[in-house]
């Protein structure tokens, strides 16, 4: 069998398929690896150390993890519409023909025009840019945020609309477990024999955690083997499923979560995101190794020692041929060892501490590998990979002493100690507290998670509560999981914690940082942050400035805001800062932890909400008619109503002016099913609608209709709309198409909360009805063959009133109702015949040149009778009486809602904005909505605004309606309107009612 | 001089659903749905109830049924109950009589709702890709009813078989082309994950 790669090791390599050789490119390359390679595997298999470019400084940089955490491997992959930008390589598995390309570095990785930013870096300090870009004050918009702008930002986000297609899936569960290494394995195991339904969430494509690549044994075999068996064997277990490639990405109050799975290539839906619900949860979610802080580690070739053996382990790679392990722990001699094993050479150990000892430094020294005590590696020679370091004992003062060693080699695997991944525990609310002994920051006892029914909900175990080995994960695991279940009814015994065969280890220490030789003494090139490029000299700047709290040193040098969140960086920078400041870190904490945990793609949040479901679309029965007839549509709400009906070439202004004359001269009709509308009944309907009407609704005769308007109890306008008395108990009352939902809540508020006396029933029929309105002097010869056996005369149905019959079986209303001026009715069936009386009407229409009209017809021709609108005319902040609708406010009655607040002295004082019609001086001249009025003693002061503009095509001029103050007092007087490039529109104020009634239908 | 043409009832016009969909979709036939709002804990309603439709009051968030009759829970006072179209007009008739002592409202929904029935194993999954409803098996059984939301949409479901499983998602009759498009997407061959519904 070939071997891909020259880095790829002939034999091993659990979670590759040798059998399945795939091809890739890398910035166009051709090159190979095995179904099962991660794109980072793949890359050091190939030989292939320089992957990116950093983001300020265009360093060289090379894979640096194996998983989540890694800061470096970010890359382009696919393109056209299915590129994606920022896809970390040690996530993303390997496809056949995947396409990656690096990212920011110019033409190429290897020779990149913005490395001079490396060299200019003593200029480019933290906190350059506030310090230098804020003058001139102008240059800010035009300059400097565009140049930044163009140089910021790490991938380059696609041009074309997504291809992938997203969804989502609600879950509930009593247990979520999140990972499946040994803890968590053993969590899910617990938790479902004590009878719970579980959920094992794991962010790789294999369970194992670390027993992957530690070679720990577990009931006598590899701990890999048992974790895949375990694995297996939960998964038939009933009420336990298992989630791989999906990662618990937040965990909100109520343990709400979120996981984003990816599922495989091929698969028809590209990211899932789960909304799960959980009872309890289980956070297995291990350790992240930490980097040392020293001169030049960021060079490709430095990687965290657990990768190393993870690479080597788990995909047969070789991550260099001759090795240096810096460490402050035992864990990390595993690695020298398995390097060892694999017959790389080991140059040497380097350890930070003065005299490591314990069975695993024991069994490295029984190798004849080089232990070099109380040292640190001071400098590193090559510049696109490391090709040798400086090793050099560190004296207790922190400076390098001698003898320095220079070492050749071309893979330095550091480990400065472990950081329980404790991240969802923090969204949920939990502390962290910094354990000194461990050199760790632990979940802090007295800081919680907030509880669920006052009950403890969320429970870290194994690596990520601090117990490391897995004999102790598998233990608190399986405590976890069987506190997490308690109450799911199951007694059964907890299961027993399956024996390990591992060597004890010490408890770990933390080497934060090594000092530097020569110009390394510097700082600036001792990498915190390597995605950010912060450097040591950074924080000792930031301190140095003030801003020595982790929250002003994060803000102050971007700390941990790259895209990787800074999981191997925030806890090296903040022991560094803690140590710059002389602080213990107990005292100085860790910067607050937001979800996600790891980036997350828009498209898994949009999830099915793209393309023709980008929102929940409302359509009324005649719809298909309204299409085929070309409609315009806007939309009201979640509604799609026609706006207009254009007509061969016409504009959409065209189509309205022939709509309007169409009705004005004759007749038209409008799809009017939107409005809203709410049966209210029962014996106390009356008395209710007394109250929640300005008017007085009581005194409506069965049959007849009555404008009403509604307010809020602080006296504004909020809807309004025509009641119609149906029957003795019974009203129906239309609401404004958009306020429906929020009318129907109110009153079932009031109902509900405080007149609960009231025997008073309340139903939205909105979406039962179909309803079609008809206007224009042949209304009535248009309406009556349609609803022939009603008798729709003057005399049976005289204005503001209703009439009702069956026909043909079809229950039909015929309202006489108008908002045109014009005669008009308003025609209801069921919704399923709406389309069929659409037509009806139609037909019969056609002798008489009926129109469809849409919207905005609708609200010229409104506008033209001084009719309001709710939303034009008011805006939360208006009263019936600032409207000049006194004439439907009540007062005879007792009370109403708004009463109170109408009477209150800011609401009935003078000098309110009333609402006024204009006439523009010039008639062509439409003023734009919104615009103010202007005046008062400079001329200057705004005293009103523009409510409805529109041309009216019956007048042949321009009309308005504003609200302006003490605008009844104004009429006659010409105002001023101020509009774009300091013009001004003067108008004349007049009554707002341009056309006097052509029908006298619609006042009240 | 009539000049009408015939008055026909139609559905919404819905997506039709595509063909190899995971599960079986369908938009129901019309019927007769009912909304009745009266104290369900008051004495007699029950008996009011089941005099004009047979059916017995369903318990919180149940359905009880009696052959092609049913009636859904929706609120401490409030039912739908549904019957065949043609018979609507009469179980009306007989709600009324049957509750004239107590303070109610009858109203004939028919219209207003849509409904559509999915059959098959995977029709928990599909359902569970637009509401946030316990669709597990042993949480959600035959008989139960959840009002929701499906997909930002106001939904009923309501279980009504199962070997296979069939649920019926009830929205309003101007959201059913949105639902319908939405649940043809969520019904994807291939993309059902398999944890309500092993496959």
């Amino acid at each position: 069998m070939s071997v891909h790669g020259p880095h790829r090791i002939g034999v091993g390599g659990r979670h590759i398929d040798r059998g399945a050789p795939l091809r890739f490119t890398f910035d166009g390359k051709e090159l190979r690896g095995y179904r099962g390679d991660t794109l980072a595997s793949a890359l050091l298999a190939n030989g292939q150390r320089l992957v990116a470019r950093s983001y300020k400084l265009h360093r060289p940089r090379g894979v640096m993890a194996a998983g989540v955490e890694e800061p470096n491997a970010y890359f382009g992959v696919g393109r056209g519409a299915g590129a994606t930008p920022n896809q970390r390589a040690t996530e993303t598995l390997l496809e056949d023909g995947m396409e990656v390309v690096s990212q920011n570095r110019f033409p190429n990785l290897r020779r990149d025009v913005g490395a001079v930013n490396a060299m200019l870096s003593r200029l480019l300090p933290a906190g350059f840019y506030y310090k230098t870009f804020m003058f001139p004050r102008a240059a800010w918009h035009r300059l400097y945020e565009p140049l930044i702008r163009r140089a910021a930002g790490m991938g380059r986000a696609p041009r074309e609309a997504d291809c992938d297609s997203y969804e989502q899936f609600h879950l509930h569960t009593d247990v979520l477990v999140v990972g499946a290494g040994p803890t968590g394995l053993a969590a899910a195991r617990a938790a479902a024999a004590a009878g719970a339904r579980v959920l094992l969430a794991e962010q790789t494509p294999w369970p194992g955690g670390r027993l992957l690549a530690d070679g720990v044994k577990v009931e006598g075999v590899d701990g890999a083997d048992w974790a895949a068996a375990e694995a297996e064997a939960l998964a038939r277990l009933p009420g336990v499923a298992l989630r791989f490639s999906t990662l618990a990405a937040a965990l909100y109050d109520h343990n709400y979560a979120l996981l984003y799975e990816r599922p495989g290539a091929g698969a028809p839906v590209r990211r899932r995101l789960w909304r799960v619900r959980a009872g309890q949860v289980v956070l297995a979610t291990g350790a992240i190794e930490r980097p040392v802080v020293f001169a030049d580690n960021d060079r490709p070739g430095v990687m965290l020692a657990s990768a190393a053996r993870d690479y080597l382990h788990r995909w047969a790679v070789a991550p260099g041929t001759r090795a240096v392990v810096y460490t402050g722990n035992d864990d990390a001699y595993r690695t020298a060892l398995a390097l060892d094993a694999a017959g790389l050479q080991v140059a040497c150990i380097v350890d930070a501490r003065p005299a490591p000892d314990g069975p695993l430094v024991a069994a490295a020294r029984e190798r004849g590998i080089r232990v070099l005590e109380a040292s640190g590696i001071v400098a590193v020679h090559g510049r696109r990979a490391v090709r040798a370091v400086e090793i050099a004992p560190v004296r207790a003062s922190g400076r390098p002493g001698a003898p320095c060693e220079r070492v050749e080699c071309d893979l330095v695997a550091v480990s400065g100690g472990w950081s329980p991944t404790a991240h969802l525990y923090c969204h949920a609310g939990g502390r962290l507290r910094w354990d000194s002994t461990r050199a760790m920051f632990l979940a802090d006892p007295d800081a919680p998670p907030a509880s669920v029914g006052g009950v403890a909900a969320v429970h870290l175990a194994g690596a990520a509560a601090g117990a490391f080995s897995t004999h102790a994960c598998l233990a608190t695991g399986a405590a976890a999981g069987g506190r997490a279940a308690a109450g799911k009814g199951a007694d059964a015994a907890m299961p027993t914690v399956p024996e390990t065969d591992e060597p004890e280890e010490v408890a770990a220490g933390s080497v934060w940082m090594a000092p530097g030789r020569g110009r390394g003494q510097l700082g600036d090139r001792h990498f915190v942050d390597y995605q950010h490029d912060v450097t040591l000299a950074d924080l000792e700047l930031a301190a140095r400035e003030g801003y020595s709290s982790v929250e002003h040193a994060k803000r102050y040098t971007t700390l941990g805001m790259a895209p990787d969140q800074g999981k191997v960086s925030n806890v090296p920078g903040h022991g560094i800062l803690a140590e710059i400041t002389g602080r213990q870190l107990d005292s100085s904490g860790t910067t607050t932890i937001r979800p996600p945990y790891s980036g997350i793609s828009l498209g898994a949040i949009a999830g099915t909400q793209s393309g023709a479901q980008f929102r929940a679309v409302r359509t009324t029965p005649p719809f298909a008619w309204h299409v085929a007839h070309g409609a315009d549509f806007e939309p009201v709400g979640d509604w799609r109503r026609p706006y207009c009906y254009p007509r061969d070439n016409e504009s959409r202004a065209e189509a309205v002016a022939r709509e309007i004359s169409g009705v004005r001269r004759s007749v038209g009709m409008i799809d009017a099913s939107t409005l809203g509308k709410l049966l209210v009944s029962g014996p106390d309907a009356g008395v209710f609608l007394d109250r929640v009407y300005t008017s007085m609704m009581s005194t409506l005769r069965p049959g007849r209709c009555r404008y009403g308007l509604m307010c809020n109890d602080a006296g504004f306008l909020f809807d309004d709309g025509v009641v119609v008395r149906l029957d003795e108990s019974t009203f129906l009352c239309h609401t404004t198409s958009g306020g429906v939902g929020r009318v129907h809540a109110w009153l079932e508020t009031w109902l509900q909360t405080e007149w609960f006396d009231l025997k008073v029933f309340v139903v939205n029929v909105t979406e039962q009805w179909a309803q079609v309105a008809v206007a224009g002097p042949r209304a009535r010869e248009v309406l009556q063959p349609v609803v022939e056996g009603i008798d729709i005369s003057e005399e049976a149905l005289p204005p503001l009133s209703m009439v009702q019959g069956v026909l043909e079986g079809v229950p039909t209303r015929v309202f006489s109702i108008s908002f045109s001026g014009e005669l008009g009715y308003e025609v209801a069936v069921p919704a399923g015949y709406g389309a069929s009386l659409w037509e009806s009407l139609l037909q019969a229409g056609t002798p008489h040149g009926v129109v469809a009209y849409g919207t905005e017809a609708l609200h010229v021709m409104r506008a033209e009778k001084g009719y309001i609108m709710i939303g034009d005319e008011t805006d939360g902040t208006v009263t019936p009486i600032d409207l000049g609708l006194g004439w439907a406010v009540s007062r005879k009655k007792e009370d109403f809602l708004g009463m109170r607040g109408m009477a209150l002295p800011h609401l009935a004082a003078a000098g309110r904005r009333q609402l006024v019609g204009l006439l523009t001086e010039d008639a062509r001249t439409v003023i734009p909505d919104g615009a103010c009025a202007v005046g008062g003693a400079d001329g200057r002061q705004i005293i009103g605004h523009v409510t409805s503009s529109y041309h009216s095509p019956t007048l042949g001029r321009s009309i308005a309606m504003a609200l302006v103050e003490s605008g009844r007092d104004r009429m006659g007087s010409v105002l001023e309107f101020a509009v774009a490039r300091g013009s001004r529109i003067r108008a004349r104020v007049v009554r707002p009612a341009f056309l006097e009634d052509a029908a006298g239908g619609g006042d009240d | 001089m009539a000049v009408m043409t015939e008055r026909t009832h139609r559905q919404p016009d819905v997506a039709r659903p595509a063909v190899g969909l995971a599960v079986d979709i369908g938009l129901r036939p019309p019927s007769g749905l009912i909304t009745v709002r009266v104290a369900l804990r008051a004495e007699g309603t029950g008996a009011a109830v089941h005099q004009a439709t047979g059916l017995a009051l369903p318990g919180r968030r149940q359905r009880s049924a009696a052959g092609d009759r049913a009636a859904l829970w929706m609120a401490p006072d409030e039912l739908l109950i549904c019957v065949a179209a043609e018979e609507c007009p009469a179980i009306i008739e007989k709600l009324e009589a049957a509750l004239a002592g107590t303070p109610h409202l009858v109203v004939d929904m028919s219209d207003a709702w849509s409904v559509f029935r999915l059959t098959g194993n995977g029709a928990r999954e599909v359902l569970a890709k637009g509401a946030p409803v316990d669709l597990h098996g042993a949480a959600f059984r035959p008989g139960m009813v959840r009002r929701t939301h499906f997909s930002r949409v106001d939904a009923i479901i309501c279980q009504v078989g199962e070997h296979p499983d069939a649920f019926d998602l009830f929205c309003f009759r101007s959201y059913a082309r949105y639902v319908s498009e939405c649940l043809a997407r969520f019904a994807t061959p291939g993309s059902l994950p398999g944890i309500l519904d092993p496959q």
